[in-house]
């Protein structure tokens, strides 16, 4: 079974997305998905299906918050 | 801007070590944090985690890999549909070596069924559409992140107006055996680390119940390192302070509602049903069967078999695996008579299999 | 399960293999104790020492980003006399055709076939051709056998690695296995990979100047690093430590292994070899690997670290550690 990994979207066409990661590209179905996507957007890809969105800002926000708080040096 | 190696990241892992290590110092009972996802049993032994824990914290693996949870019954269906003439079996990878009553779908490759390998169930459609002779069963196991994905290729099967693409169809749902799991008495669980993309799917707000009823501390938590140890680390400071609630690490991904149109799309191609869970027994509304309208791409019902006699092989402890309430190292057929390449049972073979994980990454 | 029939996983080179090997063709086939156990036989030849090897070729497609099966063929061959320190000289090429093929791409394998001897210094000098009829084979298979001379005195062997050594790779590992996969049909992918194949004798050639400090020299074929070191760390009674972060990998087989949930470390390589150096050599050898075209890329990996009954294990790049095995059943079926 194959985890669902994020994937850039490159292109859309339809319900098809080509999407991308470390250079490698593959088609996405786009049926499943309940959110507005665009050229540029992060999806989660399972067996050829996006899933879900990645909220890009939340991904910043999360490891910015981890970074301060569980650096080894900021906790003494 | 790649979001699998930023949540690899050495610092913050140690960091997060480190905290957890500090938070739980001293403490006379080990926490106890179950994880029900099968790509969470991977994840932790493939980047070693447990190595990374203080002995006060202990990850045990639950039902997690849909593939362990499905009895025996299931893949003797698979084999008796291979043995058939011009039907073409697509499956996920996993299945093929995971021992039915008497044989496997590798062994039926081998004997000359066409069993296909594939990733994704629209790469069956393809298949059936390039082989209009011959019929083309997906086997579709899985928990709320794959049960779409089938639904999906049902609904695009039904578009082309397909006529030789069927589902044997055996998904699960969760959280029904976390609640099963919380109210057994042998099992003291003091956290879950609830499952990433099956969240994603149904929302976090499908574990309120459960916490509330059994005041559990559940953390909707990502797969890579940087998640899980988050994950841990959130679930530590509730059992520390005596809450519970229901979190989201996750939270770049999972939303409290979840993803309603997969959810609506589910509702349509699929009903609920009693499902029987290997080792945990039958739970009600735990699965998913075809829904009647799409009976026509069901396997069981458009295409009858003799089943053979179902065999569950006596020294196999899957199902207290599954439970949490053993652990593979446990199990004295562990790595003597059930190794993957002579398998006993489904947790050694499937690629989410507890004891394939432990095999492959802990002896 | 049904342990009378061959299995696909039985040609994947990891454990399956292995199994069928000790308990089925050595104890029928050999008469030396030793058999299998090193990429090519040494042996005694009047006062001197020849290095013997056989391979056979099924990889499918024929055709991939980076090579094709013929000198796929003549590389794998040159490689196997290569890993004992030996001096590539002369090949056989037996060819198996399927009645249908077509002759303009037979020709094509056979012009790369050429270019990659004589590239690598070894000459074709006999071959043998036969033809079955449609449908009882797939377009083509070849099988090799190639002979070379060993001029060193040293113990280059498998069961040769000790405590301290370190293990160092000529460059990206996975390479091969992930452009073969990715030209398959049905998978839809574009990885931009191309195979690693490429003869390792000239890379030998230098290394050989760190005499005694080389122990062993192997090519991570089939099962990839992970299934190598392990027959290694077994032979030679020792635990292997791999550092996860040091691993040299392609962005793209990265990419690739992510999305089809594959692990690099039992991919399949064709231009890679795994040398376990005596530590005080180690830095000479890397340098020695850098200024070599086939070792811009290596990197030390890994160490020996002590007596055991054959283990491998990894330090992974969050810091944890985690246990490697051998390949159990099939990853990715004829990929060489």
């Amino acid at each position: 079974m194959c985890v669902g990994v994020p994937m850039q979207v490159i292109s859309i066409e339809g319900d098809q997305a080509m999407t991308e990661v470390d250079g490698v590209r593959r088609e996405a179905n786009l049926m499943l998905l309940d959110q507005e996507v665009v050229v540029g957007d992060f999806v989660i890809v399972h067996a050829g299906f996006a899933i879900s969105k990645l909220d890009q800002e939340d991904a910043r926000e999360t490891l910015a918050m981890m970074r301060e708080v569980f650096t080894p040096e900021s906790m003494g | 801007m790649n979001y699998l190696d930023q949540f690899r990241d050495k610092e913050l892992v140690r960091g997060l070590s480190q905290r957890i290590r500090t938070l739980t110092q001293g403490r006379g009972k080990p926490l106890t944090f179950m994880e029900v996802c099968g790509t969470h049993t991977m994840a932790i032994y493939q980047y070693g985690l447990r190595t990374l824990l203080p002995p006060e914290v202990r990850l045990i693996s639950g039902p997690g890999c849909p593939v362990c949870v499905t009895p025996n019954g299931y893949l003797d269906r698979a084999i008796a549909l291979c043995r058939q003439p011009d039907l073409i079996i697509a499956t996920f990878g996993d299945m093929m070596r995971v021992p039915g009553s008497s044989s496997s779908l590798m062994v039926e490759r081998a004997k000359g069924a066409e069993v296909r390998i594939v990733y994704s169930p629209l790469d069956a459609v393809r298949i059936a559409v390039k082989n209009p002779g011959k019929r083309v069963v997906f086997l579709g196991v899985g928990f709320e992140t794959t049960a779409p994905t089938i639904a999906g290729s049902i609904l695009a099967a039904k578009a082309l107006g397909l006529g030789n693409y069927f589902v044997l169809a055996s998904h699960k749902t969760m959280p029904q055996p976390m609640a099963i799991l919380s109210a057994d008495p042998e099992i003291s669980v003091d956290g879950y680390l609830c499952p990433a993309h099956v969240s994603a799917i149904i929302g976090a707000n499908a574990y309120r119940p459960l916490c509330a009823e059994y005041g559990i501390p559940c953390v909707v938590t990502g797969f890579e390192p940087t998640d899980v140890m988050q994950g841990v680390e959130m679930l530590v400071r509730q059992a520390l302070s005596g809450e519970s609630r229901v979190e989201i690490q996750y939270s770049r991904v999972v939303r409290w509602e979840g993803n309603l149109k997969a959810q609506a799309i589910l509702a349509e191609v699929f009903t609920p049903f009693d499902a029987d869970w290997r080792g945990i027994g039958v739970l009600p509304g735990s699965g998913l069967k075809i829904a009647q309208r799409y009976q026509a791409f069901d396997a069981e019902l458009a295409i009858p078999v003799a089943v053979e006699e179902l065999k569950e092989h006596k020294g196999c402890l899957c199902g207290e695996m599954l439970k949490g309430k053993v652990s593979p190292f446990d199990c004295p057929l562990f790595g003597k008579s059930c190794t993957p390449e002579s398998p006993i049972g489904a947790c050694m073979v499937s690629s989410e299999g507890t004891c394939a994980a432990a095999y492959k990454y802990a002896r | 399960m049904d342990n009378d029939i061959i299995l696909l996983g039985h040609g994947s080179g990891g454990k399956l293999s292995h199994q069928l090997l000790d308990d089925l063709i050595i104890p029928l086939l050999s008469q030396t104790p030793s058999a299998g156990q090193n990429d090519a036989a040494v042996l005694e030849f009047k006062g001197g020492k020849l290095a013997f090897t056989t391979d056979s070729y099924v990889v499918d497609p024929i055709f991939f980003p980076g090579g094709n099966i013929g000198d796929l063929a003549v590389n794998g061959t040159v490689n196997d006399l290569a890993m004992m320190g030996a001096r590539p000289l002369y090949m056989g090429v037996g060819l198996i055709l399927e009645e249908g093929f077509a002759k303009s791409e037979l020709s094509q394998i056979l012009a790369s076939m050429r270019t990659a001897a004589d590239a690598a210094g070894i000459a074709i000098v006999t071959g043998d051709t036969k033809v079955v009829p449609k449908g009882k084979g797939d377009r083509i298979f070849i099988n090799t056998s190639g002979i070379g001379v060993v001029e060193h005195g040293l113990r280059i062997d498998g069961a040769a690695g000790r405590v301290g050594d370190k293990v160092i790779v000529n460059g990206s590992i996975g390479d091969h296995g992930i452009a073969v996969l990715s030209a398959r049909e049905g998978l839809e992918i574009d990885s931009g990979i191309r195979s690693d194949s490429a003869s390792l004798n000239g890379l030998v050639g230098e290394l050989l100047a760190l005499s005694g400090g080389l122990h062993v020299l192997r090519d991570p074929t089939r099962g990839g690093v992970a299934t190598t070191l392990k027959e290694i760390a077994i032979q030679s009674g020792v635990t292997i430590m791999l550092d996860e972060e040091s691993l040299p990998i392609n962005p793209g087989v990265r990419g690739v292994c992510s999305i089809l949930g594959l692990d690099p470390l039992y991919v399949a390589n064709e231009g890679k070899l795994l040398a376990l150096v005596a530590p005080e050599r180690a830095e000479e050898a890397l340098r020695i690997m850098r200024q070599h075209p086939q070792g811009r890329d290596a990197a030390i990996i890994g160490e020996l670290t002590e007596v055991s009954d054959g283990r491998v294990q990894m330090k992974t790049s969050v810091g944890g550690v985690r246990g490697v095995e051998m390949l159990a059943g099939e990853q990715l079926p004829r990929i060489c």
